[in-house]
């Protein structure tokens, strides 16, 4: 950052050269009000609420007024944000915005939390002079996630920037002008773009809020929070949970300027709802006869070392992708290394776990979604990103702007913040972005070139990619003259960049894909670029439990049969999700003794005789370790008092403990079984500084959980007592269950930041005072500890597996996954919005091949694979490839199914006359 | 005394049809695009630059300073665009309207040229959509040009190409705001853009373009044709050429004249429009449309140039001036034209959208009898809100000038207003 020396009202500050007046003043800590910009959106000039006085020199007395946020930094300049004109004017624009703002802030759900709130009391407007009718609107329904109440709306233009122009989504923008701008569709109907809940947090004011947080509406003060990490997909966004009542009430983004930034998808913020469903497992259970009953924990802890005594060493344990990193070990350690299995499809395990080889060995470091952000080409290959890692696709959406933005706008010297300067310049401009997959995705509107292959072939096209860099790396062979220029074009637009970013994953079910990624970035480090690679994998823990490492779900499926196995603890898992459900009933006809720790109740928990209820992501702490490699703490956010659910790896302890083996008494708190896993796994050795140990304090205090004007401490339990019950003591992070502790405007270290708040800044922006300049980083460092860096080029070597080109067969399909950001992962199907937004099932395929079965869209088909026969309505899907066709990801109808799998499609239509 | 030439005007025919690319071409019409395709590009805008030919649509901006913005050579990014401003809708003007109906190839013409200069690949006439005679003269011109060669590919054998398009506008006033017209081109709201990048660098499609009023580009053939000296001549002042002045409301003939550029307000009013109608009393005028300052009597003296009107607290504008009487209501007037700007404020920035809206109900309140006394002092604050450079584009300043002017010159009226309870004309 280039520092120059600035004078705000006659001081002297140092700021980064690269950026506006407004950046600056609220870079040291001002308070300068403002709307229309947004720290990840730029400065476009509307609301003109950030007026400031611009002086020519120490001389000029007069000065004039200038929108800070559109005023470039320059050496030695001269501003007044005191000043009387410009105080008088930022209080007129806050006056003008109000004319028709509703008094409705004791029932709108943003109140307490409005950045118009904030900003009005920060400007001193307090008197409507405005005599005449408010502008009204009629609202609009939006779908299940957001609410519009358009009469709050002040035109600031956030919402269809970041649509539109940010997310790239067309179904929401401004109709209608002068004082009557409605943002909003066409017509009603469900937002199609999958950030759109990002609207809730980009609008000041209370226009868009949060529909579900509507259902069980609560103050944001009257929220308990705690750090979190979104269990929904691989990539470990950080977010900010609020509960009361012992109800998840919401999730907000929780600032992370190296993974997710402001910014998370729908799924991450909706999903949540799951923590609250019927389905939770609330108190040990224990089945016997069929019947299933409520035990108290002692008893359940007693039959189960009963039960785990008798059966001797032969329990075996399978960890699960979407537990804890502490969850999977304490379950290790209770079982022991060489009996605790992936509770992993098979292909999945495999792929994951050359995902992490490729890492460990490449010399390209793993992009973080920053990195991602700022790169200046791409590549994809076999991923949907979009429905497998969406806040990946958000930050390429960025991405396609950056060498525009060198090539036009820089050359126009029009700074970066400037962003309605710069999108007039580049226009549609976009920078190089390949999209390789089986079927189109949203990223294709975006992409340069797509290529849609069946995943071998996705595959030689990224071998011959890496082979055209550098040649060094094996090539293809007898690749089209087509897709053999198309290598060549992508090769040649990845030399060209500064930072390209090679990105694949696991949901092609293909390991020569992955293998053709990390040629391709090794190609380009070989030739001296500095690539980075990326891998997108399904579940929060996916990383962390191939990091810990375990033996395949195979072969305890196998090992099972023939009965050397008395008894099974699985933990965070419904295996029936996992293998196919013959294989799965057949291992519990030889496993009787089971024991589940979960969540939710599914039909493993039901197969169980011992059932003990976990904590979700917001009942525990723990660890994830993301796509990135990356570990990240999670924290409990509430203690569900009435419930004996406690952590997965406390369960598991105890457990332990119960058994005899009270050497498990050492992991008395979570960093105990942190330290325990440094010991054992020096790559994991950096997981224990993810966050401040639960000894940490500052001025001798914990952090509090709950804002300081958190209400009703004292009459929430008044139906039970009328003594305020302690609240719950959290051995296991520095975090406490009270309003009481060290707060702002002092601030905790970034990985234990429950919510963002300080003086006069109660929404969610009052993140700019955490970071060490807006849009850097938090202050004290990003959250989050990185595991795996490069390996040297020397070290690494290529990949020569080429597979053989795709052979498209008459009569046999090739299925593939296809994943849903809504409906294809576990947990956050189980919220209202969530599933309702999910597909219904079908069966996907390319326009060749339905011709050749002379069928159309909607027609019914038998679908045969892995002996199991479906019957389907077609998808004709533009674009996919032939010979390939897709099953929607984790439907219900589907789970366990084995990928990639061969098999038939028939038409049911017209078979008998 | 100025050259008694009308350059723009003297061939138009009488009976109201429009000149044909015979009659024109028979008047010298395309001998200057003819000659300037055999200049340099940088030759014809510095004959542009050494007329002082300033841009007639309001600002009076230095139009061969203007072109000499536009990236030349072939590192210059393509295709390059010339957009002729026609999007007419500045209340109380109809001076391009004339010029479109009348004369069509001569702007053509000067967009042929000022295509030259700039080496635009591609022009359009971004025409106000209630022009309908205008845009089928137009047409038919346009296609008169293809035919002759004028116009596509290789024209006048010159081995150059320019295409020209005929764009009718949706309608908005905002779309005759330079920016706002290349959004509006481009299928967007007519929203004005960031500057810079400015359109002669990065413009329609982020490509180099110049927008040019109508009005404007009809006088560059007649600088090529007869040189920068003889243009010059054409004047009373500093700036070059003859102006399209007209007046309309309560006079003898309202009406429209080209006339050397610098002619003062009293011989435009008490020559040309033959003085106020009999019984009416001349009371302000605005000079140059909706958005300018009201001038009055004292100011009858002054000539009408871009320079001279500003030193009298208002500005030139488009030249047509909208006189004010003592039979009508000042303050309806003023209602009238601010409900006009509310209306129009395309909703960006704060001042505009919140300001003009509030604005207009007050006047309209005021007008109805309906006004209080601190309404005054408001409306005095809300046009000091607007000033240049608090808003985002010129509407809002533009909108004050008529508001403000009026609360200084007929404070009076405005207060019979609130003290009578009820507008005294009605």
């Amino acid at each position: 950052m280039p520092a120059v020396t600035i004078y705000i009202d006659n001081k002297p500050y140092e700021v980064n050269a690269d950026t506006n007046a407004l950046e600056a003043c609220l870079s040291l800590g001002m308070d300068l009000p403002y709307f229309c910009w947004h720290p990840a959106l730029g400065s476009v000039g509307a609301c003109r609420q950030c007026a400031v006085k611009q002086f020519r020199d120490d001389k000029d007395t007069k000065g004039k007024l200038v929108m800070s946020c559109l005023t470039p930094i320059a050496k030695d300049m001269r501003i007044s944000v005191e000043d009387d004109e410009a105080r008088a004017f930022r209080a007129a624009v806050i006056e003008g915005l109000m004319e028709s703002h509703p008094h409705d802030c004791p029932v709108c759900d943003e109140g307490g939390e409005c950045h118009l709130q904030d900003m009005t009391v920060m400007t001193g407007h307090d008197y409507r002079r405005y005599r005449f009718p408010k502008r009204t609107f009629r609202n609009q329904y939006l779908g299940p996630f957001v609410n519009q109440e358009m009469n709050r709306c002040i035109q600031c233009y956030r919402c269809v920037r970041f649509y539109r122009d940010y997310a790239n989504g067309n179904d929401f923008d401004n109709f209608g002008i002068r004082n009557i701008v409605f943002f909003g569709r066409a017509k009603d109907g469900v937002l199609e773009n999958e950030f759109s809940g990002n609207l809730v947090e980009v609008c000041p004011t209370g226009v868009f809020t949060d529909k579900t947080l509507k259902q069980h509406y609560t103050r944001k003060w009257d929220l308990q929070f705690a750090p979190s990490i979104c269990p929904h997909c691989s990539l470990g966004c950080n977010t900010s949970p609020g509960e009361r009542y012992g109800m998840l009430r919401r999730i907000v983004n929780r600032y992370n300027g190296e993974v997710n930034g402001y910014f998370l998808c729908d799924r991450g913020r909706f999903g949540y709802e799951f923590v609250n469903s019927p389905k939770r497992v609330r108190a040990p259970q224990i089945r016997q006869n069929g019947i299933s009953r409520r035990v108290a924990r002692v008893e359940a802890l007693e039959t189960v070392a009963t039960l785990l005594l008798r059966s001797g060493t032969r329990a075996i344990g399978i960890g699960s992708p979407r537990a804890s990193l502490e969850a999977n070990f304490v379950l290790r350690e209770l079982v022991g290394r060489d009996r605790f299995f992936a509770g992993v499809a098979d292909t999945e395990w495999r792929l994951v776990n050359r995902v992490l080889d490729l890492l460990r060995h490449s010399p390209a470091p793993t992009a973080s979604l920053h990195h991602i952000e700022r790169s200046d080409a791409a590549l994809v290959l076999g991923e949907d990103l979009t429905n497998t890692a969406p806040r990946m696709a958000l930050s390429l959406r960025q991405a396609v702007r950056r060498q525009p933005f060198e090539q036009i706008a820089a050359k126009l010297k029009l700074p970066e913040w400037n962003d309605h300067a710069v999108r007039t310049a580049l226009q549609n401009a976009r920078g190089p972005l390949f999209v390789a997959t089986p079927g189109p995705t949203k990223l294709d509107n975006i992409a340069t070139e797509t290529c849609r292959a069946a995943p071998d072939d996705i595959a030689r096209l990224g071998f011959a990619i890496a082979h055209a860099i550098d040649s060094q790396s094996p090539d293809a062979l007898r690749l089209s003259r087509e897709r053999s220029s198309q290598a060549a074009r992508i090769a040649t637009a990845l030399k060209n960049a500064h930072d390209p970013v090679i990105i694949a994953g696991i949901s092609s079910q293909n390991e020569a894909i992955l293998e053709a990624a990390a040629n391709i970035a090794r190609a380009l480090s070989a030739v001296g670029k500095s690539a980075a690679l990326s891998f997108a994998l399904h579940e929060c823990n996916s990383l962390g439990l191939a990091m810990l490492g375990a033996r395949p779900l195979s072969e305890a499926l196998e090992s099972a049969v023939g009965s050397d196995v008395g008894a099974a603890v699985i933990i965070e898992n419904d295996l029936y999700r996992r293998a196919l459900p013959r294989r799965i009933d057949e291992f519990f006809s030889y496993v009787r003794r089971v024991v589940v720790v979960d969540s939710l109740a599914h039909r493993t928990s039901d197969k169980a005789e011992i059932v003990f209820p976990a904590g979700t992501f917001a009942e525990s702490d723990g660890t994830y370790i993301s796509n990135e490699g990356r570990a990240q703490r999670f924290f409990e956010v509430f203690v569900p008092t009435e419930d004996d659910i406690q952590p997965s790896w406390r369960w598991l302890r105890d457990i332990t403990i119960a058994t005899g083996r009270s050497e498990a008494r050492v992991w008395g708190k979570l960093d105990d079984v942190l330290d325990t896993i440094s010991r054992m796994h020096p790559e994991l050795a950096p997981v224990r500084d993810a966050a401040p140990p639960s000894g940490f304090r500052d001025a001798g205090q914990k952090i509090p959980r709950e804002p300081h004007r958190y209400s009703g401490r004292t009459a929430m339990l008044a139906n039970i007592t009328v003594h305020e019950p302690k609240p719950p003591d959290d051995p296991d992070s520095a975090l406490s269950f009270s309003m009481e502790g060290y707060s702002a405007p002092a601030q905790p270290p970034p990985p234990l930041i429950p919510f963002f708040w300080t003086p006069g800044w109660n929404s969610i922006q009052a993140v700019n005072k955490f970071q060490t300049e807006v849009a850097g980083p938090l202050r004290g460092g990003d959250p989050g500890k990185r595991l795996i860096e490069p390996a040297s080029l020397k070290s690494s070597d290529y990949f020569g597996a080429v597979p053989p080109a795709f052979e498209i067969r008459s009569s046999e399909w090739v299925f593939l996954p296809a994943q849903h950001i809504f409906g294809s992962e576990e947990l956050s199907r189980h919220a209202p919005g969530i599933a309702e937004l999910s597909p219904k099932p079908y069966v996907g395929i390319g326009p060749e091949g339905a011709s050749r079965l002379r069928m159309n869209e909607g027609d019914q088909a038998e679908v045969k694979l892995n002996a199991a026969t479906y019957k389907l309505p077609v998808r004709v899907i533009a674009g996919l490839a032939d010979g390939i066709a897709m099953l929607p990801a984790g439907a219900r109808f589907l789970e366990g199914e084995e990928f990639p799998a061969r098999g038939t499609i028939h038409s049911t239509n017209h078979t008998t006359t | 005394m100025p050259l008694q030439e009308k350059p723009l005007t003297k061939s138009i025919p009488t009976d109201g049809s429009a000149l044909d690319l015979k009659g024109y071409e028979a008047t010298g019409g395309y001998e200057a695009a003819r000659k300037a395709l055999t200049l340099e590009p940088v030759k014809v805008t510095e004959m542009v630059k050494q007329s002082n030919l300033r841009g007639r649509g309001g600002a009076g901006f230095p139009t061969g300073m203007k072109w000499s913005f536009v990236p030349l050579g072939k590192d210059a990014p393509h295709p390059k665009y010339l957009a002729a401003n026609a999007d007419e809708m500045e209340p109380g003007t109809f001076k391009d309207r004339l010029l479109m109906e009348a004369n069509p190839h001569l702007l053509i013409e000067g967009m042929i040229i000022a295509s030259h200069a700039i080496e635009a690949d591609i022009a359009y006439i971004f025409l106000r959509g209630e022009y309908t005679l205008s845009a089928q003269r137009l047409e038919k011109a346009l296609a008169e040009a293809y035919r002759a060669g004028y116009l596509g590919k290789n024209i006048f054998k010159s081995g150059q190409s320019l295409e020209m398009y005929l764009h009718l506008s949706a309608g908005r006033y905002m779309c005759g705001e330079e920016t706002g017209l290349l959004n509006a081109l481009e299928g967007k709201r007519a929203n004005p853009r960031a500057k810079p990048p400015f359109p002669q660098t990065s413009g329609l499609w982020g490509k180099p373009t110049i927008v040019q009023n109508v009005e404007t580009l009809c006088n560059v053939p007649c600088i090529i044709a007869n040189g920068t000296d003889w243009y010059k001549k054409l004047s009373y002042s500093a700036d070059g050429g003859t102006k399209l002045y007209g007046a309309s409301g309560k006079v003898k003939k309202p009406g429209l004249w080209e006339l050397p550029m610098g002619t003062t307000i009293r011989e435009l009013l008490e020559e040309h429009a033959g003085g106020m109608r009999d019984g009416v009393k001349f009371r302000g005028l605005l000079p140059g449309g909706a958005s300018t300052d009201f001038l009055t009597e004292q100011h009858l003296d002054i000539r009408m140039d871009f320079t001279e009107v500003q030193k009298a607290g208002s500005r030139m504008g488009t030249g047509t001036m909208i006189v004010l009487d003592d039979q009508n209501c000042p303050v309806g007037m003023v209602a009238n034209l601010t409900h006009f700007f509310a209306q129009e404020s395309c909703g960006w920035c704060t001042p505009c959208w919140s300001g003009l809206s509030w604005a207009s109900q007050m006047l309209d309140a005021l007008e109805a009898g309906d006004g209080k006394p601190e309404f005054l002092d408001y409306l005095a604050h809300e046009t000091n809100f607007w000033s240049p450079g608090n808003t985002f584009c010129a509407l809002a300043p533009g909108a004050a000038e008529p508001l403000q002017s009026a609360l200084k010159y007929f404070r009076e009226d405005f207060e019979r207003h609130i003290t009578e309870k009820r507008c005294p004309w009605s």
